[in-house]
C-alpha cells in the first residue's frame, strides 16, 4: 500500500526536482548576458515594427544600432527626436534626418488617363496590374485599386478619382507602399521640396498623349527654364533633383501639360 | 533498413501525424499562413520530436516499465518534452543564436503541442526500441513538416483566389485542410502498411 502510494510520488517529484536543478543550472551556465541599453533604445523607438528601418521591426533596429550596424538616425518614422533619443543612450553624435514623405509619381485620374479595358477582378493593383499591365491605357501609371493604403500603417494614403493620395502630415516616410506598389511609382521625396513631375511614363511622348492629358512627354521645356537646372529629361520623362531644386516654381508654368505637380509644405 | 525505409514512408505519409491522425491541428492552422514560418515551425517540431522520442522511450524503459508504472505515462511524457524544450531554447540561446532567432518564437509553443506527445505514446504503443522510437519522432516530425509546408502553400494560393464572402478566412482554410487530408488518404494501403 505505502509503496503503491510512494513509488510514482517519488518518481514523478524526483523527476521534477531533477529537471528542474538540471534546468535552474542550466540557465544560470548558458546564461546570455543581454545589453542594457538594447532595452533603453527599444523604449525609445515609436513601435509600429514597420520595418522601414531595413530590420524585423523596432526589436531588431535597436539591436542594430547598439551593436553599430546602422546609424542612430535609421530610423525614418521617428526622426530627428527618436535620432537625438538614442544618440543621448549610445553617447554618440545624432546626425540630422532629412524629413521625407512619400510622393505618388503619377497625375493620371479617371478623367484624365483612359481606360484600356473594365476591370471587375480582385480589388488589389497587384492582381490587376498582372493582367496586360492593368486597366488603365497607361501601363506605368497609378492602378488605383488601393493596394498601398491597405499597406501604409499610418492611414496616410487615400484613393481620390482612381489616384493615391498620399496625406504628408500623415506620411511618416516608413516606405511600406513603396514596396507594395507593384507599378513602383511612389518615391520618397523631402517634403521641403515641393514640387514633382507627377509622371513616370517612359512611353514616346506622342503615346503619353494619347492615354493621358496630364502625362510628361519630355518636352524638355522645364529643364530649360529651370534656373539651377536641377530638372534632367532622362528619355521621355522629366525628373527633379531634390537636392538641387530650390522651390521657385518655375517649372510649373511653363509645362504644357501640367504633369508637375506642387506639394504646398510649411518649411 | 528495409524497416527504417518502411518506417519513414509509414510516418510521413501513411500515417501523416495531421492530415491521418489529426494530431498538431492547432499549430497545422496557426502558422501554416506562409511558407517560410510553417518551414521555421517544422524544423523546431523535428527537433524536438527527435529528441523528445528517445529520452522519453528511455526513461520508460528505465523508470516506468520495471516499476509498473505505466499509467504515469502521460503525465511523466509531458514533464520530460516541457523541460527538454526549455533546455533546448536555453542552449540554443547560448551556442546558437541565429537557429534560436529563426525557432524562437515556434519552440514554446511546441512545449503542449500533442504531435510531440502523440509521437512520444504510440512509441509506447507500438513497442518500438529506443533507435526506432527516435526515428519514428523523426520521421512524424518530417510528416509534421511536409504537411505544415503542403498546407501554407495552397493557403498562400488562397490568398489570391475570389472566396465567397461568408467562407473568408478559417472556414475555406479548414475546408482546403479537409481536402489535403483526403488526398493523403490515397497513401492508405501503401506497401501493406
Amino acid at each position: 500500500m505505502l509503496q503503491e502510494l510512494l513509488l510514482p510520488t517519488s518518481l514523478v517529484g524526483g523527476l521534477g526536482l531533477i529537471f528542474g536543478i538540471g534546468l535552474a543550472y542550466a540557465s544560470k551556465k548558458f546564461e546570455v548576458k543581454a545589453d542594457e541599453r538594447v532595452a533603453a533604445v527599444r523604449e525609445v523607438l515609436p513601435g509600429a515594427n514597420c520595418g522601414a528601418c531595413g530590420f524585423t521591426g523596432c526589436d531588431g533596429f535597436a539591436e542594430g544600432v547598439v551593436n553599430g550596424k546602422c546609424k542612430v538616425n535609421g530610423c525614418p518614422v521617428g526622426g530627428d527626436t527618436v535620432a537625438k533619443a538614442i544618440s543621448e543612450i549610445l553617447g554618440v553624435e545624432a546626425e540630422a534626418v532629412v524629413a521625407k514623405a512619400a510622393r505618388v509619381m503619377c497625375g493620371g485620374t479617371c478623367t484624365s488617363c483612359k481606360t484600356k479595358f473594365d476591370y471587375s477582378g480582385i480589388e488589389d493593383c497587384v492582381a490587376a496590374s498582372s493582367l496586360f499591365g492593368g486597366p488603365s491605357a497607361c501601363t506605368y501609371g497609378c492602378v488605383g485599386l488601393g493596394t498601398c493604403v491597405r499597406a501604409c500603417p499610418f492611414e496616410a494614403i487615400q484613393i481620390v478619382d482612381g489616384l493615391a493620395m498620399v496625406n504628408a502630415a500623415k506620411c511618416k516616410a516608413c516606405e511600406m507602399c513603396v514596396a507594395s506598389c507593384p507599378k513602383k511609382i511612389i518615391k520618397m521625396i523631402p517634403i521641403c521640396n515641393e514640387y514633382t513631375v507627377s509622371c513616370s511614363s517612359m512611353d514616346k511622348g506622342a503615346t503619353v498623349r494619347k492615354n493621358c492629358s496630364v502625362g510628361c512627354i519630355g518636352c524638355g521645356k522645364c529643364s530649360k527654364v529651370c534656373p539651377k537646372g536641377a530638372i534632367s529629361v532622362e528619355g521621355t520623362l522629366a525628373k527633379i533633383n531634390p537636392e538641387i531644386c530650390s522651390n521657385c516654381g518655375e517649372c510649373i508654368k511653363v509645362c504644357p501639360t501640367n504633369a508637375i505637380k506642387r506639394y504646398k509644405c510649411s518649411c | 533498413m528495409n524497416n527504417v525505409i518502411l518506417l519513414a514512408i509509414s510516418a510521413i505519409l501513411v500515417n501523416n501525424f495531421v492530415l491521418s491522425q489529426f494530431l498538431g491541428i492547432c499549430p497545422f492552422l496557426g502558422v501554416s499562413k506562409k511558407i517560410e514560418t510553417a518551414l521555421g515551425m517544422g524544423g523546431a517540431v523535428i527537433f524536438v520530436m527527435t529528441i523528445s522520442s528517445c529520452i522519453t522511450r528511455a526513461i520508460y524503459d528505465l523508470f516506468l516499465y520495471p516499476y509498473g508504472l505505466d499509467y504515469l505515462n502521460t503525465i511523466v511524457f509531458i514533464l520530460i518534452i516541457a523541460s527538454l524544450v526549455q533546455f533546448v531554447e536555453t542552449v540554443l540561446k547560448k551556442f546558437i543564436p541565429s537557429l534560436y532567432r529563426s525557432l524562437g518564437i515556434y519552440l514554446p509553443l511546441i512545449t503542449t503541442n500533442c504531435a510531440v506527445l502523440g509521437a512520444a505514446l504510440l512509441n509506447i504503443d507500438k513497442n518500438y526500441n529506443v533507435l526506432y522510437s527516435t526515428l519514428y519522432g523523426l520521421f512524424s516530425g518530417v510528416g509534421f513538416t511536409l504537411a505544415l509546408v503542403l498546407f501554407a502553400g495552397v493557403r498562400e494560393k488562397l490568398e489570391y483566389s475570389d472566396i465567397p464572402e461568408s467562407l473568408k478566412g478559417l472556414p475555406i482554410s479548414l475546408i482546403a485542410a479537409s481536402l489535403v487530408s483526403m488526398a493523403f488518404l490515397g497513401f492508405k494501403g501503401l506497401f501493406g502498411i
